[in-house]
């Protein structure tokens, strides 16, 4: 059973206990500890059940590879389902679940599965749920979606908060071991401004509980002294807790801090994503350990050789009693004696190697360790805890020789670099033979933006797994950053480092080699994904020879883990059974990042009020003091309507459309866009921007204007005023303000660069009310200071001066139909004149409306309304606006494009009004026209669809625009509109000016 | 311990003036009426009655009192007569923030990708740039102090942003370690 | 994400400041074209493995358009020059025959 041991662990301090709760039992921690080393201290071994065949699993690693010891971490409004319990820093009242298991994590339902595991190999799900089609909508997949996710979302929002950070430096150095610490010195020592970061909360990495001196001290002393040389260079900033989660072009790296995960409800944001510019990144990330593929490897108890030693070096716990340790390399010996000079006992050493003399097997021996070569395990007793190893002959097909009591196995087959973040950009690898791994290709390393490689591997990231080499290649890899950094490097060497002799290690991707089905069924690779070497043999017959094809139908890699423990041997079994070598095969993607970060994080302070930049009006405030219900309107705000009293928002629209159309309305329209144009070439500019003539527009006149894509397609509109002789100002859509100034900027700055045109963008100097209806002369005569008299001011004229003591523009333009004056006034003085208007206004029954209404009473006018009747394909002339496009000039943006065959065919889509039969029905939105009969292939004959439709207060009917093939000349005609399966409406085309054709009402 | 104070600042008058920077006649109007010459790439320059800041190779921000502003922009229409230009005041386009205290530069850094690190990042240049998902330019007014303008619809947005990221407890203490 | 220079800040500015614009060195085809000639501005790009020309804007620095020579293979970038130009400076296309002597040259 796993225990606390007496002594030891230099993580831990064993002044300081912590109390933590796993599935609601009390227990004991110290501080220091992960969650992981806690739960085996106390006897946990036990941590969890497997995502398909619910099989008990137990914690395998002691770090980011973990692929079996996911927790639920927290509640309610800090819940947090999948947690790596190696990975999570113990504190005082952590509250932690098991996963994955109904009703208990002792006893599952769900564990049926692994009975029926040899009816659920790989493909199982695609080959299973094809037939009968509706099965799987209705039964297959809610049964599956049931079963299927780890740990429950939280229902909560979460409690904590989150924050993004920009940094720049020379050189970042990923990973805090032994070599991240020695080519940060390097680098930082050469002047190079150097940021380290270490994912976990201590730097040292394996040099903590690694057995070797470097410089004549212990790892951990010498990791001291380093960390205290470092601190004293102003160029070097050490971090803890920060993982490189992905490099990217250019030199661009995500880090993601984990600030408060080990403070929880302390203030500080939880999460950091640091977003970092490098001009070289070094990748010290380390190696890790690979399973052995036997049969049983997944019991819980089975554990990674050098697992077993941090948990005994660095926590001072002891993951069994008995530990059998099972390898084909020299590193696990290391484990072994570790092991059985903290007091625990090691029944046997099994190398599937077929001799070992080196020179940790001499000290093995030596303390009288038994050491079995050729062996291999063939089976594991136990199910939810090891009680013991079968071994066998690693050449043979798997006859137990002995069986030997033990409760935890400790096992290794090799390492292999963590190339994760070397390869994100594009870094390439080579198959290293005699370490069976790939290792970073220095030759081929991630480009940057000046052409040479800004990622530099060092370390046993580097393929350098002898302490001396690695530390040599960070030396070297700190030098390289440094120097091509601008930096230059002093001479100084490589630290001495002793340490034991290895010899090489011997590939093992099946143990035993001839193992049966039987076995090989339960020799996993995937331990998350529960895949086995039996799938991916499988994978590999059934045709998924791909690495990248093998990988989905098997799902090999594919958990929350990325496959860190399981790629490699998968792939060594996928070329296998292809009879092709590894380096053929190839590995899948390495994707960022590299272990699972958090949702806030990448939000980071993008949450609710600041999820996304809301534009508001001056008078905006005026607006939610009164009843406004809002709509947003690109990045606006804008009051949709405003109520009343009891009114809901129908009515209040009715009512604000009726006293606009007999009285006077009020519309904020200070999101409209201004822009304005000035130069000697302006005339000539706006003629190329717009389809009509704008140079021929006189001083003091407005003039409305279509703007088109190169395409022929109309895009935006609005009134052009010509302020002066060389300049005007452009008014554009309140979505349209900032498309249009870049539009008319980009052809200013990149085709006609010889006209002398300025442009700016105005929109927010001023606000803008729209004064409307028949008594809107009366307002602006109220507020005194402008002759806005029918002779002095005619319909689309406009004049300046001051309105109420405020500085203003009035334009006599209409959207509505009525009477209508735009006032733009400085957007400080909004509100003051929005409240001018009210008080003068008062009078005359002025009434504020919304959009809606705005909507409802310039469709009732037939104007069109850019994203309504347009969606871009569709150009002027299907709308009927002609009118707006000049004959006379010989070039427009749109014109070459509007001369296309297509676009002059008579039965294009174009614009008509619509009445219902019934003048209560209303259309609904976006509803299609259709003809009788089915097209080619058995559909509905659309010929069109509604594009605006409002019941009209004013004509107490519906009405509704609608864009329908040759609608031009469909005059008169009855179209249906199915609404439903059984529910088609009929309505007559008409002129889609429903009100007013003569324009009677505006022109008083 | 953070200690950034974030305030708005009062209403200020800026002119938005486009031209020929090469021009004599531009350079001498915008002297006549600022008493400042032209700046050079990313410069702001002061002097006691408000400062003018480079933009775009084509344009300036000429800042002013409130009250100023029109005046300005008809000076400037005089003296730059017949010469290709434009002046606008925007004074109402727009808000301005001040940012002052230990930990100032981290506030910023946490929106906006520009290396503001001090031997980088010095008095007297202006930067135009994105802070999260708004348009920003800043500018140092002194040590530990920036003033921050954006567009006057999303002042409340980055007043909320600014307050967020300068919580306590919130700083990496990057550069004032 | 990329990191271009704008030669009018004088920055380098990654790319969450700038917008993208797609092919550089455009022809346009205006109200004389012929149909052919108009389809291929309207439509056809260039999509080159290797070196390429590009609009770039930088929408929250100084507004201004400017264009990038880029390798698309290896996001080399060998320079970045005013768009207020129908070829690529001299000096441009030099070092993209330094760095890509297989180069065949800009059309």
């Amino acid at each position: 059973m796993s225990t606390r041991l007496a002594n030891g662990g230099v993580r831990i301090d064993r002044s300081r206990p912590l109390d933590f709760t796993f599935n609601g039992r009390r227990l004991k921690g110290f501080e220091g500890d992960t969650l992981a080393s806690a739960l085996l201290a106390n006897g946990q071994t036990l941590v969890g059940r497997s995502f398909k065949y619910h099989r008990p699993r137990g914690i395998v690693a002691s770090g980011a590879e973990e692929p079996n010891a996911l927790v639920r971490l927290g509640k309610g409004d800090r819940a947090e389902p999948n947690q790596r319990a190696t990975t999570t820093e113990l504190f005082a009242g952590l509250e932690a679940g098991s996963q994955n298991h109904w009703p208990s994590l002792e006893f599952d339902i769900g564990a049926i599965n692994a009975k029926l595991s040899r009816f659920l190999p790989a493909g199982f799900y695609y080959k299973t749920f094809i037939h009968p089609r509706a099965a799987w909508k209705h039964l297959f997949e809610p049964v599956i979606r049931q079963s299927a996710g780890l740990g429950p979302a939280p229902t909560e929002r979460d409690a904590d908060r989150y924050e993004h950070f920009y940094a720049f430096v020379d050189v970042l150095v990923i990973g805090g071991g032994a070599a991240g610490l020695k080519s940060a010195e390097v680098a930082g020592r050469a002047g190079a401004k150097t940021l380290l970061i270490e994912q976990t909360a201590a730097f040292g990495g394996r040099t903590l509980v690694d057995p070797c001196e470097i410089d004549g001290k212990a790892g951990p002393e010498w990791v001291e002294d380093q960390l205290a040389r470092l601190d004293g260079l102003d160029t070097v900033t050490c971090r803890t807790r920060m993982m490189g989660a992905g490099v990217y072009d250019h030199g661009y790296c995500l880090a993601y801090e984990r600030i408060s995960d080990h403070t929880p409800g302390d203030g500080r944001p939880r999460h950091r994503l640091w977003r970092i510019r490098a001009k070289r990144i070094i990748t010290a990330t380390g190696a890790i350990e690979r399973p052995l593929p036997f049969s049983g490897n997944d019991v819980p108890g089975v554990m990674l050789a050098s697992a077993v030693r941090d948990y005994v070096g660095l926590y001072g716990v002891s993951p069994g009693d008995r530990t059998v340790v099972v390898t084909n390399n020299d590193d696990a010996y290391r484990t072994a004696i570790a092991l059985k000079e903290a007091g625990l006992d090691v029944p046997a050493i099994l190398d599937a190697r077929p001799m070992a003399t080196n020179a940790l097997a001499d000290k093995a021996r030596g303390l009288g360790i038994r050491v079995e070569v050729g062996r291999g395990v063939a089976s594991v007793q136990g199910t939810k805890q090891v009680t013991g190893v079968s071994i066998c002959a690693q050449a043979g097909e798997g006859a137990v020789l002995e069986t030997i009591a033990c409760d935890c196995v400790a096992m290794s087959g090799g390492w292999s670099p963590v190339v994760h973040l070397w390869s994100h950009c594009g870094g390439k690898l080579i198959w290293d033979p005699d370490h069976a791994h790939f290792a970073p290709d220095p030759d081929r390393p991630p480009l940057g933006a000046d052409g040479s490689g800004f990622v530099i591997a060092a370390g046993s990231a580097s393929g350098a797994l002898h302490a001396g080499d690695a530390v040599e290649s960070a030396v070297r890899a700190g030098r390289q950053a440094a120097e091509e950094t601008g930096h230059e490097p002093g001479d100084e060497a490589a630290p001495e480092i002793t340490v034991e002799d290895e010899q090489f290690m011997e590939a093992v991707w099946c143990m035993p080699q001839g193992a049966d089905i039987k076995l090989r069924s339960k020799a996993f690779l995937d331990y998350q994904n529960d895949v086995k070497v039996s799938d991916v043999q499988l994978a590999a017959q059934e045709g998924f020879e791909s690495v990248e094809h093998a990988k989905r139908y098997t799902t090999l890699g594919m958990a929350t883990d990325q496959g860190k423990l399981s790629n490699i041997n998968g792939l060594a079994v996928l070329a296998h059974a292809r009879d092709a070598s590894i380096p053929q095969v190839g590995t899948t993607t390495f994707r960022p990042p590299y272990t699972p970060i958090s949702m806030g994080a990448i939000a980071g302070e993008a949450r609710g009020a600041l999820f996304k930049p809301v534009r508001k009006t001056p008078m905006d405030d005026w607006h939610a003091d009164h009843g406004a219900h809002w709509e947003p309107v690109a990045d606006w705000r804008r009051p949709y309507t405003y109520r009343q009293g009891g009114e809901n928002i129908e009515q209040a629209v009715t009512r604000e459309i009726l006293n606009t159309r007999t009285n006077v309305g009020l519309l904020d329209a200070s999101t409209l866009g201004k822009i304005l144009v000035k130069g000697p070439d302006a005339g000539k500019f706006l003629d190329l921007i717009y389809t009509n003539m704008m140079s021929s527009l006189k001083m003091g006149r407005c003039r409305y204007g279509l703007m088109c894509t190169e395409n022929g397609f109309l895009f935006d509109d609005g009134v052009v005023v010509r302020l002066g002789e060389d300049s005007f100002l452009c008014h554009t859509t309140s979505g349209g303000s900032d498309r249009v100034h870049a539009w008319m900027e980009e052809w200013l700055q990149t085709e006609w660069w010889d006209l002398k045109v300025y442009t700016a963008n105005l929109t927010e100097q001023f606000a803008q009310v729209a004064v409307v209806g028949p008594k809107a002369r009366a307002v602006l005569e109220a507020l005194g200071g402008i002759d806005v008299s029918g002779d002095v001011l005619p319909f689309m004229a406009f004049a300046e001066g001051t309105l109420a003591g405020i500085k203003a523009r009035v334009f006599r333009i209409s959207f509505s139909g009525e009477l209508s004056y735009e006032i733009a006034v400085p957007a400080a003085q909004g509100l003051a004149f929005w409240q001018a208007c009210l008080d003068a206004g008062s009078a005359h029954d002025i009434q504020p409306y919304g959009t809606e209404a705005l909507h409802v009473m310039r469709a009732e006018k037939g104007f069109i309304m850019i994203g309504d009747e347009t969606d871009g394909t569709v150009i002027p002339q299907d709308l009927g606006l002609d009118w707006a496009i000049s004959k006379k000039k010989d070039d427009f943006i749109g014109k070459r494009a509007q001369m296309r065959s297509f676009m002059r065919r008579e039965d294009r889509k174009q614009l008509v009004g619509l009445a219902t039969e019934d003048p209560r029905t209303v259309l609904p939105d976006g509803a299609h026209a259709v003809e009788p009969g089915t097209n080619a292939y058995g559909h509905a004959r659309t010929i069109g669809h509604v594009t605006s439709t409002y019941f009209s207060p004013t004509l107490d009917r519906s009405i509704a625009m609608a864009l329908i093939k040759g609608g031009a000349d469909r005059m008169g005609e009855t179209l249906s509109f199915q609404v439903d399966k059984d529910r088609t409406i009929r309505a007559k085309v008409v002129d889609p000016v429903f009100l007013d054709k003569d324009g009677e009402r505006q022109n008083v | 311990m953070s200690d950034v104070m974030i305030e708005e600042c009062p209403l200020r008058g800026m002119v938005s003036l486009r031209g020929d920077f090469a021009s004599a006649a531009f350079q001498k109007a915008l002297h006549g009426v600022t008493g400042l010459d032209v700046p050079t790439t990313r410069r702001i320059v002061t002097h006691k009655d408000g400062s003018v800041a480079w933009m775009s190779p084509d344009e300036l921000l000429l800042m002013m009192s409130h009250d100023q502003a029109d005046a300005v922009v008809s000076a400037l229409e005089d003296s730059l007569s017949g010469e290709h230009h434009l002046a606008a005041n925007v004074s109402d386009a727009r808000a301005c923030f001040r940012i002052q205290g230990w930990g100032a530069h981290e506030v910023l850094a946490k929106g906006a990708p520009v290396d503001l690190a001090p031997e980088v990042f010095h008095p007297g240049e202006i930067r135009r740039t994105r802070l999260g998902q708004v348009a920003v330019a800043f500018w140092m007014t002194g040590e530990d102090a920036f003033e921050l303008v954006c567009f006057r619809s999303v002042a409340a947005f980055v007043s909320d942003w600014l307050q967020m990221a300068a919580r306590p407890g919130s700083f990496p203490d990057v550069f004032n370690a | 994400m990329l990191i271009l220079h704008c030669p009018y800040c004088d920055v380098m500015a990654e790319e969450t400041d700038l917008a993208p614009g797609g092919e550089a060195h455009l022809r346009r085809e205006a109200t004389a074209s012929d149909d052919a000639a108009f389809r291929d501005y309207l439509f056809q790009r260039r999509n080159p493995r290797g070196v390429h020309f590009e609009r770039w804007r930088h929408a929250f620095g100084c507004g201004k358009w400017f264009h990038a020579a880029r390798c698309t293979q290896t996001l080399e970038v060998f320079g970045t020059y005013s768009a207020q130009v129908s070829t690529p400076p001299d000096d441009i296309l030099a070092k993209i025959r330094s760095r890509r002597p297989d180069w065949k040259g800009f059309e």
